[in-house]
């Protein structure tokens, strides 16, 4: 009875598993057929591979501006996310939790209404899609107010006395700031600077709604692709990309996961 | 007198970000509120959009045809997805926390997905259905595919917070049930269910709406046959009809507050609380 218990707990595990890494196992498999369909096997070929990663075509040059994009908006947003979240943090309380509520919206919204109301606000002043700032913009409403959900606990993690002891023994506001409170919160900035690089990856709703018409990020080329349904070396080569990003993120889940270990066998 | 000046200070640092949230988030929203109360042509105040949503009319030929449908549908694949999702998600959340040695490891595994561009992860599934031949076959099958794609999608937005909550729950509590005479089964309802309700709630939240208007997932599936509401905003807008797009928008709205109010979201700590923090 035991028995069945547990490897019936197993095989719903195992179907789940399955379910969720066959359709990027499947792509992996197929990013080595030599023809760009997915219905038959025509023999093993880097093809995909090499048409990938050569910038003459479309989607290397695509990959790396939308990784450009991802760096400015996260830088951007983890400055305008630290130093909101620590002006929240010293406001009065009323002040405090009415930004706070106020930055819930958008990770609460649908995104399709945040990329519409957007777009509806930078017609009406007038900001033309083609200066990127409605891209920016948009996506730093999409990632600040992670940024300020990661630093927030910190700073209520934060001793406070060091703050007042680095004013006592003579530092300047600012610079109490910098040496003091900034360097404790840092695990809260870098999270939040990560979370907003994924997120801004990740964003297809946003991008569309604000990108300039000439620009394409992954998300926005991948999906263009796609409605068009037809079969073509450049969708094939995303499978090749998809097999890369894949193997990235293994190798850097078990990396972090020998790290976590070994730190864990030294405390011990 | 220093006190005094330095806390001052430093909550004149809130002030970029309240800007930022005034012009980019408020602003916009207002803006939403405008087009939904006026007429297209005058610009004077109406209640005729939220009219021409409910009656379908208003010279939106789309809308007038397949609006029930639209709602409806929406509707059933959202309500059908968050069921999926949850019956999928506690019981995996249940055994993560209560019956494996490697919590962690199995917990990655179930996120690392996610790491994934989205729409690359959207396209391999769709790839994976037409593999299988089931793409793009019936309405029905369509249906079916909508529904896959949501749980596909979703599915660690619902692990996380159940596992969060049942990882939380004191194992005393359930030695206790069961030293009182509690069955097994007994115990788990009257103890850890009741117990797991908050992840349970937040989860249906982050699932229950997306699933509503991420039309990526039902165009994906099925290139506009399975129309969404999320969909339907996105028309509304490419086909230049700003106010009726706009109370569609607002519905969405008011709808996200009121579950969002009612699960508890404004007032839940931001570990447990909202979507995608609890990843890092």
């Amino acid at each position: 009875m035991v028995m069945l218990k547990k490897s019936l707990k197993w095989l719903f595990i195992g179907i789940i598993l399955l379910f969720i890494y066959s359709p990027i196992l499947l792509l992996t498999v197929y990013s080595f057929n030599a023809s760009e369909t997915i219905t038959s096997w025509e023999g093993f070929s880097w093809t995909h591979y090499e048409y990938f990663f050569s910038m003459d075509n479309q989607p290397l040059p695509i990959v790396l501006q939308t990784i450009c994009l991802a760096l400015v908006v996260a830088s951007l947003s983890t400055l305008l996310g630290t130093v909101g979240a620590i002006g929240i943090f010293y406001s009065r309380k009323r002040t405090g939790s009415f930004l706070s509520g106020v930055n819930q919206i958008p990770v609460i919204n649908a995104e399709v209404v945040t990329a519409i109301s957007l777009a509806f606000l930078f017609v009406a002043i007038g900001v033309p899609k083609s200066t990127f700032i409605p891209l920016i913009v948009g996506q730093m409403v999409l990632c600040t107010p992670f940024v300020i959900l990661s630093v927030i606990p910190k700073l209520k993690q934060m001793d406070n006395n060091l703050y007042e002891a680095a004013l006592d023994l003579g530092a300047s506001p600012t610079k109490a700031l910098f040496s003091v409170v900034i360097p404790q919160i840092a695990p809260g900035i870098v999270s939040g600077f990560m979370l907003a690089v994924t997120l801004s990856l990740d964003d297809y709703v946003i991008a569309a709604y604000t990108k300039p018409n000439t620009f394409q990020t992954i998300s926005t080329h991948i999906y263009s692709l796609a409605k068009g349904g037809t079969v073509n070396t450049i969708k094939s080569s995303y499978w090749a990309f998809t097999a890369v990003i894949f193997l990235i993120i293994v190798i850097a889940v078990i990396v972090m996961n020998v790290l976590a270990h070994k730190k864990a066998g030294k405390k011990q | 007198m220093t006190k005094a000046k330095f806390h001052f200070s430093r909550k004149l640092l809130a002030i970029p970000y309240a800007l930022f949230l005034a012009l980019f988030v408020i602003a916009p929203l207002l803006i939403i509120v405008y087009y939904a109360f006026t007429n297209g042509d005058t610009g004077s105040f109406t209640f005729d959009n939220f009219r021409n949503f409910f009656s379908g009319t208003g010279g939106d030929t789309f809308w007038e045809s397949s609006r029930f449908k639209t709602i409806v549908q929406s509707l059933g694949i959202s309500v059908l997805s968050t069921v999926v999702c949850l019956l999928i998600a506690y019981p995996i959340a249940y055994i993560i926390a209560f019956k494996v040695k490697n919590k962690m490891g199995l917990l990655i595994l179930f996120i690392v997905p996610m790491w994934v561009n989205f729409v690359l992860r959207i396209n391999a599934l769709k790839e994976l259905l037409e593999w299988i031949g089931i793409y793009n076959k019936s309405n029905g099958w369509n249906i079916f595919n909508t529904v896959l794609g949501m749980v596909y999608d979703f599915l660690p937005f619902m692990v996380l917070p159940i596992y969060t909550t049942i990882s939380k729950i004191d194992k005393s509590y359930l030695e206790a049930a069961r030293d009182l005479g509690a069955a097994g089964s007994t115990a788990f309802l009257k103890v850890t269910l009741p117990l797991s309700k908050a992840g349970i709630m937040s989860g249906v939240s982050m699932v229950f709406l997306p699933s509503m208007t991420n039309d990526v997932i039902s165009n994906y599936r099925t290139f506009n046959h399975t129309k969404i509401i999320g969909a339907f905003i996105d028309e509304c807008f490419k086909n230049d009809l700003w106010n009726l797009g706009s109370v569609t928008a607002l519905l969405l709205l008011t709808l996200m507050f009121l579950i969002t109010w009612l699960t508890g979201g404004f007032s839940a700590e931001p570990e447990n609380g909202s979507r995608g923090t609890s990843l890092w």
